[in-house]
C-alpha cells in the first residue's frame, strides 16, 4: 500500500514536471511583459494556441520535421506578438490600466474566435513527429515526449537567461523594467525593447504550444485559455516580473496540478490553480522570489 | 418635493411601458421569440447595472460576475424544486446567497487592486463553477434539470426596475458618493475619512446579490441551470455590455444591454462572428472611445426616458 503510494507520487511528480515546464515557458512571457509594461497580456495564452496551430500546419501541410517546425512556429508567433503590441497596446501606453486590460481581453477573444473561424472549432490530431518510446523504471513510466519537453524547455530557458543577462538587448530590457523613464533618458529605444520583449515571450509561448501538441496529440482554438490563466498564476506564484520566479512557479504549478488530479480528482485541477492564486495574492502578493515594493502616494 | 415627483413619474412610466408590452404579449403581437429576447434584455440589464456598480462606480475591476449569477441560479432552483418554496423566496434566497458569497469573497480579495483583482475574481468565478460542477445534489456536470418556468416578463421586468432604481438611488446617496470617490482617487478618499474597504465590500456584495437575482430569474426561465452557462465567457459578455455602455453610466448599461442582446440574437446561428464582433468592439472602443457610448453621463432626454420606461435620470449631479 505504502509502496504503491510512493510510486504513484513519483509518477505524478514526473508528469508534473513535464507539464510544469510548459507552464514555465508560457509564464516567462507573462512575467517579461508584466515586468516591462505592467500589463497582464490576456492574449498570451492564445499566442500559445497560435503556435500550436502553426506547428500543426508546418508539419502536416509543409511536411517539416520537428525542429524546423518549432522554429517556424516560434518566428510566426514572435511576429504576431509584435503586431499585437504595435496595433493594440502601444496606442494605449498612456491610457488608464483598465483600458489596456480590456483591450487585452478583446485581443484574446479575437484570437480565439478568429481562430475558430479560420481553422474550424473542431480539435485536430497533432501528428506524431518522432517514434514514441517508453522508458520504464520498475513501475514508473517516462515517455520520450516528456523527455523532449523537458529538454527543450531547459534549453530555451538557458538561452533566455543568456539573452537577458549577457547581451546588450537583455541589459536594455532590464533597464526598462527597472525604470522606464530613466532608461529613455539613457538613450534606450523603449518602444523597440518592448517590441522585442513581446517577440521573445510570444516565441516561448509558441514553443510551449507545439510541445503540448506533441504531448497530448490534440489541439483546438480554445486550448490557450486554461494554460494561459494557469501560467499567469505560475508567474504570480514565482513573483511576477522575476524571470527565475516564472520558471519555479511553472514547475510548482505543474506538480501541484498533477498531484491534485492523481490523488484527489481531475475535475478539481483547475480549481486548485485558482485557489493557489488567491492564497498567494493574500499572503505573499510579491510571490516566492519577488521583492516587496511599497506603494507610494 | 420635485425629486419625489420625478420619481413617481418615472415609476408610472415604467408601469405604463410594462402594461403596453404585457398587453402585446397577451395579444400575441409579441411572439415567443421576442418575448424571450425581452426577458434576456432585462436579465442582461440586471447583470450589467449590478456589475457597473462594482466596475464603473466603485472602480474595482471584477470579471467573475457569472459565478454569482450561477449561485443565484442554482440556489433558487434548489429552493423551488427541492424545498417547494414560492418563487419570491427563491429570488430573495438566490440574492442572499450570492450577496453573502460576494461578502465573504470580497472581504479578502478587495485588498488587491487593478489587474490582480481582475484575475482573482475571474479565478473565484471559475472556482464557484467547478465546485457546483462537483455537487451531484444539483446535477453535477449535466446541469440542474426540471426547473419549473416561474419567470416571465412580469417578474423579470419588475426585478429590473427594482435593480435600476435601487442602484441609481444608492449611487446618489452618501454611500454611493463614497464609492465614486474611491474610483476617483482611493488615497484621497481615505484621507477624507472614507472607510474604503467597507464601501468596496458593500458595492461588491450588492452587485453580487443582484447578479444572484438575475441568475434565479435565468434558471427559472430556461428550465435548466447548467455549469456551462456560467463560464468566464459569460462574465466577459456582461463586461462587454458595461464597457460599451460606459463605465459609470446606468443608462449606458441599459442601452448597451438592449443593443447587444439584439446583436447576439441576430447572430445566434454564427456564434464565432458574435464573439469576433464583441472582441473587435472592445478593442476599437478602448482605442477610440475608452469611456464607452455614454461615458459616465446619464441620458436626460425626456422622450427617450419615456420610451425606455423612464428608467433614466437627468445628469443632475453634473459628473
Amino acid at each position: 500500500m505504502d509502496f504503491s503510494f510512493t510510486q504513484q507520487f513519483i509518477q505524478q511528480l514526473i508528469n508534473g514536471i513535464s507539464l510544469g515546464s510548459i507552464y514555465a515557458l508560457i509564464a516567462l512571457g507573462y512575467t517579461m511583459v508584466y515586468g516591462i509594461i505592467k500589463l497582464i497580456n490576456f492574449a498570451h495564452g492564445d499566442i500559445y494556441m497560435v503556435g500550436a496551430y502553426v506547428a500543426f500546419f508546418a508539419t502536416t501541410l509543409f511536411k517539416l520535421s520537428f525542429f524546423p517546425a518549432l522554429i517556424v512556429s516560434m518566428v510566426v508567433a514572435a511576429i504576431l506578438g509584435m503586431t499585437i503590441e504595435r496595433l493594440a497596446y502601444r496606442p494605449l501606453r498612456k491610457a488608464p490600466k483598465i483600458a489596456i486590460l480590456i483591450t487585452a481581453i478583446g485581443v484574446s477573444l479575437l484570437l480565439e474566435y478568429g481562430g475558430m473561424l479560420l481553422v474550424s472549432p473542431q480539435p485536430r490530431t497533432f501528428p506524431t513527429l518522432f517514434e514514441p518510446h517508453v522508458f520504464t523504471f520498475g513501475n514508473i513510466v517516462v515517455n520520450s515526449q516528456q523527455v523532449v519537453i523537458l529538454a527543450i524547455s531547459v534549453v530555451l530557458m538557458l538561452i533566455l537567461t543568456y539573452v537577458v543577462q549577457r547581451t546588450k538587448i537583455g541589459k536594455a530590457m532590464r533597464a526598462v523594467s527597472f525604470d522606464t523613464d530613466a532608461a529613455k533618458l539613457m538613450g534606450i529605444d523603449v518602444d523597440r525593447v518592448i517590441s522585442i520583449t513581446f517577440a521573445i515571450g510570444s516565441a516561448l509561448a509558441a514553443a510551449a504550444g507545439m510541445l503540448v501538441g506533441v504531448y497530448y496529440n490534440s489541439i483546438d482554438p480554445l486550448m490557450g485559455i486554461m494554460p494561459g490563466l494557469k501560467a499567469f498564476v505560475a508567474a504570480v506564484l514565482g513573483g511576477i516580473g522575476v524571470i527565475p520566479g516564472a520558471m519555479l512557479g511553472g514547475i510548482i504549478m505543474g506538480i501541484i496540478e498533477a498531484m491534485v488530479s492523481g490523488f484527489i480528482s481531475s475535475t478539481f485541477r483547475d480549481a486548485a490553480a485558482f485557489a493557489i492564486l488567491i492564497i498567494i495574492l493574500l499572503f505573499k502578493p510579491s510571490g516566492l522570489l519577488g521583492k516587496n515594493v511599497r506603494e507610494k502616494v | 418635493m420635485g425629486k419625489n415627483k420625478k420619481e413617481v413619474l418615472s415609476l408610472v412610466a415604467c408601469i405604463v411601458f410594462y402594461a403596453i408590452v404585457q398587453g402585446l404579449i397577451m395579444l400575441d403581437v409579441i411572439g415567443p421569440f421576442w418575448e424571450l429576447n425581452l426577458v434576456l434584455i432585462c436579465i442582461n440589464i440586471i447583470l450589467a447595472v449590478s456589475l457597473n456598480l462594482i466596475n464603473g462606480f466603485t472602480g474595482q475591476f471584477s470579471i467573475g460576475h457569472a459565478g454569482f449569477m450561477a449561485v443565484g441560479a442554482y440556489l433558487g432552483a434548489v429552493l423551488t424544486v427541492k424545498l417547494h418554496l414560492p418563487f419570491i423566496i427563491a429570488i430573495l434566497g438566490g440574492a442572499a446567497a450570492a450577496g453573502f458569497l460576494g461578502f465573504v469573497i470580497g472581504l479578502p480579495t478587495l485588498r488587491l487592486d487593478g489587474d490582480y483583482l481582475a484575475i482573482a475574481t475571474l479565478g473565484l468565478g471559475e472556482i464557484i463553477r467547478i465546485t457546483i460542477l462537483n455537487i451531484p445534489y444539483v446535477g453535477g456536470a449535466s446541469g440542474f434539470m426540471g426547473i419549473p418556468r416561474y419567470s416571465n416578463f412580469t417578474w423579470v421586468f419588475f426585478a429590473t426596475v427594482v435593480t435600476v432604481f435601487f442602484i441609481r438611488n444608492l449611487i446618489n446617496s452618501t454611500h454611493g458618493r463614497a464609492c465614486i470617490s474611491i474610483r476617483e482617487n482611493q488615497i484621497a478618499a481615505e484621507a477624507m475619512g472614507i472607510d474604503t474597504t467597507k464601501y468596496k465590500v458593500m458595492a461588491f456584495t450588492i452587485g453580487a446579490a443582484f447578479a444572484g437575482i438575475a441568475g434565479t430569474l435565468f434558471s427559472h426561465y430556461f428550465y435548466i441551470a447548467h455549469p456551462a452557462s456560467f463560464t468566464f465567457m459569460k462574465s466577459f459578455d456582461i463586461l462587454t455590455i458595461v464597457v460599451l455602455g460606459g463605465l459609470g453610466s446606468i443608462s449606458g448599461s441599459i442601452t448597451a444591454a438592449i443593443l447587444l442582446t439584439f446583436v447576439s440574437a441576430a447572430l445566434a446561428s454564427y456564434p464565432e462572428w458574435r464573439m469576433i464582433i464583441y472582441s473587435l468592439m472592445l478593442i476599437v472602443l478602448m482605442l477610440y472611445r475608452p469611456q464607452g457610448l455614454f461615458g459616465n453621463k446619464e441620458i436626460s432626454l425626456k422622450i427617450f426616458g419615456r420610451l425606455m420606461g423612464g428608467n433614466k435620470r437627468g445628469n443632475t449631479q453634473g459628473n
